[in-house]
């Protein structure tokens, strides 16, 4: 029998490879295999029973931290210095890892069961298991992955597969046009994720992460350079998990099917920024993290700003995912780093849950989107609705949800770090978006199901979604509620969740951490980089710093005061306006005009970049082309009549001058000869009278000597 | 000898293969095309199979580069021999044949091409006979330059190639193929000129004692013009980091890069490829624009150190243009087939990015790339030719929706564009990361700017995917069969390749590591000692 430890890495490839199996199968045989639909589903399910296997054994019975597989890729031998150059690689399991891999499979056989019922009928249908099994694969590989080559990697792959199912009614014009924009975004993100690992390997010459961190931490990578080191991955984070100022294309996204924007576009891909950086934490400076934060609090601003307006319900759940993506980097940014992945995971299950209930919705009203042509189906959808709003609690924040936890941890966190740093801007985002996000999906739950049926064709034809789209909800909206994460429904510090996922020490230079961190570094340590590489990685029971766990836990209740009276409002303004009709939303639109449509056409992202980015770049590369073919191929080809020219030139001064000179001597010499040959009269008496001519004239001549 | 078939050396068998061919194709009646066609086939497969022999006999852990000892499947006889040629001396020019960890990829490289090549070529309806007579010449001269080491063998090879390629493109190409092939013959002929030029420099520079007579004799050997004790004192190019080895470097540096393309010098590549028939293209790309770049490493580097040196910034600079500009055009073009060919002219920017960095990634990088591109570039001319055989047009607007219509070709065409783009798991990705990575260490802006080259890449080609393969299918093309059992046969190993390389380039990179390192060592070794020294 293998030792436990390897058993989990075996079952872990197992879990990794057997999408990817699913994938081949389903690409070169998929018409031919019976119910092919079954099989990737089922090959889903197996995974997932191996995941929630190795999370058990890991998170709750296994003493090593983390179990390591590493094999050697590439290598590149040496030079006589000794110097070699390998590239290491592997897969590893720690906590964290270990409950993405639950999530992850859970999520995506979810998904994999409610599109047996979605989309059942489709034109492509065993193309699309086969992409949900390549986007699974690539998803588990970002997960298990120990260095940061094979995240990115993966990363690129997600990337491939989320362009591929985005397309998937690539038809449309919309949809081949969002699957382009989301691959093309997040490779500008990519290249910053990119340059990072450039430097990352220049200056420690390894990808793992365990590598990494011991370098930094024996001061081999460490000012400035660390700091935009950390901020070029991140900016890998900022394209996938669609983070301001990159988050424009995600809400294109939702042009693929509705279960892909659950899985990929909501609770699993979009996370893997989130997830990136959790995996990369120890060596953000105070500076890179301080960057982080504000990236993710403007971008949950924004994007609540804007699904406040919208009208198309997969919009509104797309911005949603964005602010909440921002609530979750805004979380590691300012050192709530358990409470982000807390959020990471709370929000993938009612994240997923939103939009396959959404697609239910979708589905009920003949892929109708707009809420504006529905409303009233909470009697014809109970299932449906009461999901739905057993989500919409969670994400809001409400007691006894799962979202309540875990938001109102990262919310601790801001407010400990605005009081700590004096950053008040942080803090009062969070809290206001807290509004907002009650305000907005509530403004959606009424539109949808409440009221009146705004369209009654349609409203007639719609019912309850089949089983196997019901049973998902329901698995998810279970999964929404408090006691799956901690029993106590009030304080997360008491669930199992907060005490598996504690945040890893930090290797960066003492000066470069955040001010509270510096207090409990020890004394001696303070001043000098190469000490921190004494304290041995992982013997610290206590990373977090005590100062900021008391500030935490001073602020607790105001905060929690705060943030709940905010939910409360918000969806209390919601039913006012929307469903009580106490404030006529029309006038106030009209009120505000301006702003609304400011904030209904996005803030103008898209024009913004539409008129910058593509129309330079565009209108570059037309110039250059001119340039290439006019000048440079202009040069050539003038060459080519400059000699041309030149030669004929030449031809003609040969024709001309050199030839005709010759020709000149030959006529002249003829002429001569016509000339003599008149002396030429074959008469003897002329010859005689010449010769006598002769005779005079030499007599003459040599007269004198 | 130990690596013998019928008492001649493997080397000489994978080089004269084709020219067997070729003079059996000579010898087949006007009217039986079909043996012509086999005959080439059978060419090529038994090239491959010696292409095979050669890679399981490979023994990695030899160097080569400059040391002859160190080379494999060496073939070392006199060739020409000018006895007291006046002041001359004595002329000695060898048939020297070996291989290294460098010139390995471009043999493999070359036999593969030149077979799918031929596949490619199975539908020319035009003289036939004098089709497959070059084509196989052709596969010749560039076997031969990847296996010479001699250099006036080496600059034999170089113009044997010319000819068939002036004529295959002349004859069997599009349109404008005249112009094209004209100003492909005298672009390159410009480059040979200056090769030529300073061939003649260093076989008046470089003298060692002849094994049989003890004289001194001027020579051809290139490992031999390696060796700064080689030159006389006091001749053109002898002594170190001076003015005339600095012009040397230059002129055979334009020589090179003429074939690569480096910009300015990429104009005919566009031209030549467009009007080229799909198997010329395949060629040209796949295998003849490596050759510039193999001219550098192995002629240009390892013989001017010191310059190689010297110029490493600037060289690197012009990767950088090469990638980003040329990216730039491919996304301007309309013509599928011109943007490839601009495509092309971005990737081997990477080459030269990789190589100049003369580090062991950037140049293991480099040479993988070049390995790479010929085999994705290839799919790439490959998946244009299908389409314009069928359709008769290449402009990227004609299109749409051919993904439903030619669901194989459209698979095929997803793993080559993907290839192209660096996605990973796909061959290209290994070896731009690896050039990068290189570059980012000696160059560290240059290698960042460069990088925008992998967005602008992704941006074009999903541009050119969209537009020709999505969207809806106009009516006119409503009857185009999808690919065909010989044009698989000729993607499906390129495919294979590709994928394969993508998750082990150990396969590859393992047999090359050990030269390349030692070239990156000799480089920095010879160059720095020779500037050190003044």
């Amino acid at each position: 029998m293998f030792p436990i430890d390897s058993t989990l890495i075996h079952l872990a490839i197992a879990v990794l490879i057997l999408p990817l199996v699913g994938f081949v199968l389903l690409i070169f045989f998929g018409k031919r295999i019976p119910r092919q639909d079954l099989l990737e589903t089922g090959i889903l399910f197996l995974a997932l029973a191996f995941s929630i296997y190795i999370m058990v054994q890991k998170v709750f019975f296994l003493t090593e931290p983390r179990i390591d597989f590493t094999f050697r890729w590439i290598d590149l031998g040496g030079l006589f210095g000794g110097k070699t150059f390998p590239i290491d690689l592997g897969i590893a399991i720690d906590n964290i890892t270990a409950i993405m891999l639950v999530v992850v499979t859970l999520i995506s056989s979810l998904v994999h069961l409610f599109s047996l019922g979605y989309m059942h009928d489709d034109i492509r249908y065993s193309r699309y298991y086969a992409y949900l099994g390549l986007f699974t694969f690539s998803m588990l590989g970002i997960v298990l992955s120990n260095n940061i080559l094979m995240v990115y990697v993966f990363w690129e792959l997600v990337g491939l597969s989320s362009y591929l199912l985005i397309g998937h009614w690539y038809e449309k014009k919309s949809a081949s046009d969002a699957g382009k924009k989301a691959f093309i975004v997040n490779r500008v993100g990519d290249i910053g994720f990119f340059v990072g690992i450039l430097i990352i390997y220049t200056s420690l010459h390894t990808f793992l992460f365990t590598g990494i961190f011991s370098g930094i931490a024996q001061g081999q990578l460490s000012g400035s350079l660390l700091t935009i080191a950390g901020i070029l991955i991140f900016c890998g984070a900022v394209g996938k998990s669609a983070q301001f100022p990159l988050h424009v294309w995600l809400p294109d996204a939702m042009e693929g099917p509705t279960p892909v924007s659950a899985l990929i576009h909501a609770a699993t891909m979009v996370a893997a920024g989130v997830y990136l950086i959790a995996r990369v934490y120890p060596m953000l400076t105070a500076g890179a993290l301080t960057v982080i934060a504000y990236i993710g609090a403007i971008t949950a601003f924004i994007s609540a700003t804007i699904a406040i307006t919208q009208n198309d319900i997969k919009k509104v759940l797309a911005y949603s995912t964005i602010s909440q993506l921002g609530y979750m980097v805004m979380g590691l940014g300012v050192g709530a780093f358990s409470a982000g992945v807390f959020h990471l995971v709370t929000h993938a299950a009612f994240k997923a849950g939103l939009f396959l209930a959404s697609g239910s919705v979708i589905y009920a009203m003949h892929h109708e989107q707009d809420m504006r042509q529905m409303g009233g189906l909470r009697k014809k959808m109970p299932i449906t609705y009461w999901a739905f709003v057993i989500f919409s609690l969670s994400i809001s924040g409400i007691p006894f949800t799962s979202g309540f936890l875990s938001k109102d941890s990262i919310l601790a966190g801001s407010f400990a770090y605005g009081v700590l740093t004096g950053n008040i801007l942080i803090p009062i985002i969070g809290y206001s978006v807290v509004f907002l996000t009650a305000f907005y999906m509530f403004r959606l739950i009424i539109m949808t199901f409440h009221g009146e049926p705004r369209d009654h064709h349609k409203y007639e034809h719609a019912k309850e979604s089949p089983a196997v789209m019901t049973i998902p909800l329901i698995v998810l909206a279970a999964l929404s509620l408090f006691v799956f994460y901690s029993f106590n429904p009030f304080n997360p510090e008491q669930g199992w969740f907060l005490h598996s996922v504690v945040q890893p020490e930090t290797v960066v230079p003492v000066a470069q951490r955040y001010v509270w961190e510096q207090a409990a570094a020890p004394q001696d340590t303070l001043n000098s980089a190469a000490a921190v590489s004494m304290v041995p990685a992982g013997v610290s029971p206590e990373p977090v710093s005590p100062v900021y766990q008391e500030v935490m836990e001073e602020t607790h209740y105001t905060g929690l005061a705060i943030s709940l009276t905010l939910a409360v409002l918000g969806l209390l303004a919601a039913f006012v306006v929307y469903d009580w009709k106490k404030i006529d939303a029309e006038k106030l639109k009209q009120r505000v005009k301006p702003i609304h449509t400011f904030l209904y056409n996005k803030w103008y992202f898209d024009e913004l970049y539409g008129a910058t980015a593509v129309a330079g770049t565009l209108a570059l590369s037309k110039a250059l082309a001119w340039f290439d073919g006019h000048v440079i191929d202009g040069t050539v080809n003038g060459a080519a009549t400059l000699t041309r020219l030149w030669s004929s030139l030449s031809g003609s001064f040969d024709h001309y001058v050199v030839d005709g000179l010759v020709n000149f001597s030959g006529w002249f010499t003829g002429l001569l000869g016509r000339g003599a040959r008149k002396a030429q009269t074959g008469k003897v008496q002329t010859y005689i009278v010449f010769a006598l001519l002769g005779v005079i004239i030499i007599f003459f001549a040599f007269r004198s000597f | 000898m130990q690596y013998q078939f019928l008492g001649i050396g493997y080397l000489t068998w994978i080089t004269f293969l084709p020219i067997l061919g070729m003079i059996v194709v000579l010898l087949i009646p006007r009217a039986n095309t079909n043996a012509m066609k086999w005959t080439a086939l059978g060419a090529t497969i038994l090239q491959l199979v010696f292409a095979a022999l050669i890679w399981v006999n490979f023994n990695p852990a030899l160097t080569g580069i400059n040391d002859v000892s160190k080379f494999q499947f060496v073939e070392q006889t006199t060739w020409i021999n000018l006895q007291g040629a006046g002041w001359f001396g004595h002329v000695v020019v060898q048939y020297f044949l070996g291989i290294d960890g460098l010139s390995l990829p471009m043999v493999i490289l070359t036999s593969l091409i030149s077979f799918v090549g031929v596949i490619a070529s199975w539908n020319i309806n035009k003289a036939q006979k004098g089709y497959f007579a070059l084509y196989l010449l052709l596969d010749t001269g560039m076997m031969g330059v990847f296996v010479a080491l001699d250099m006036f063998l080496f600059y034999v090879f170089w113009e044997i190639m010319l000819l068939p390629m002036y004529f295959l493109i002349g004859i069997w190409g599009g349109p404008r193929r005249e112009y094209a092939a004209i100003k492909f013959f005298l672009y390159t002929l410009f480059g040979s000129v200056l090769i030529l030029l300073v061939m003649l420099g260093l076989y008046f520079s470089v003298s060692i004692k002849d094994p049989v007579t003890g004289q001194m004799t001027h020579t051809f050997n290139m490992l031999a013009m390696m060796n700064p004790a080689n030159y006389d004192p006091n001749s053109l190019l002898g002594g170190i980091g001076t003015y005339w080895r600095d012009v040397a470097f230059i002129a055979l540096f334009i020589g090179f890069a003429i074939k690569v393309p480096i910009f300015p010098f990429h104009t005919w590549l566009p031209d030549a490829h467009v009007e080229a028939p799909t198997a010329i293209s395949v060629i040209l790309a796949g295998v003849l624009l490596k050759m510039g770049t193999y001219g550098f490493l192995r002629i240009s580097f390892p013989i001017f150190p010191d310059a190689m040196l010297k110029y490493a910034f600037p060289l690197a600079i012009l990767g950088f243009i090469n990638i980003v500009y040329g990216a730039l055009c491919a996304m301007a073009q309309t013509d599928f087939k011109k943007m490839i060919a601009y495509s092309s002219i971005s990737h081997m920017g990477v080459v030269l990015l990789g190589i100049a960095a003369m580090n062991t990634q950037g140049v293991s990088g480099g040479v993988l790339q070049m390995f790479n591109h010929g085999v994705v570039t290839a799919m790439l001319f490959l998946v244009v030719g299908v389409i314009y055989d069928r359709a008769h047009t290449r402009g990227l607007d004609d299109f749409g929706g051919l993904a439903n219509q030619m669901p194989v070709y459209t698979g095929i065409m997803t793993v080559a564009f993907f290839a192209a783009i660096g996605l990973p798991g796909l061959s290209e990705f290994v070896s731009e990361m690896l050039s990068y990575l290189g570059a980012f260490q000696t160059f560290q802006w240059v290698a960042i700017f460069a990088s925008i080259g992998i967005l602008l890449t992704a941006g074009y080609m999903l541009w050119a995917l969209q537009r020709v393969f999505l969207g809806q299918l106009p009516e006119k093309w409503k009857g185009l069969p999808d690919v065909n059992g010989r044009e698989l046969v000729a993607f499906v190993p390129l495919m294979i390749v590709v994928i394969l390389l993508g998750i082990f380039p150990s396969i590859l990179l393992h047999p090359m590591n050990a030269s390349l390192n030692h070239l990156v060592d000799f480089v920095h070794k010879v160059g720095t000692g020779l500037s050190a020294a003044k």
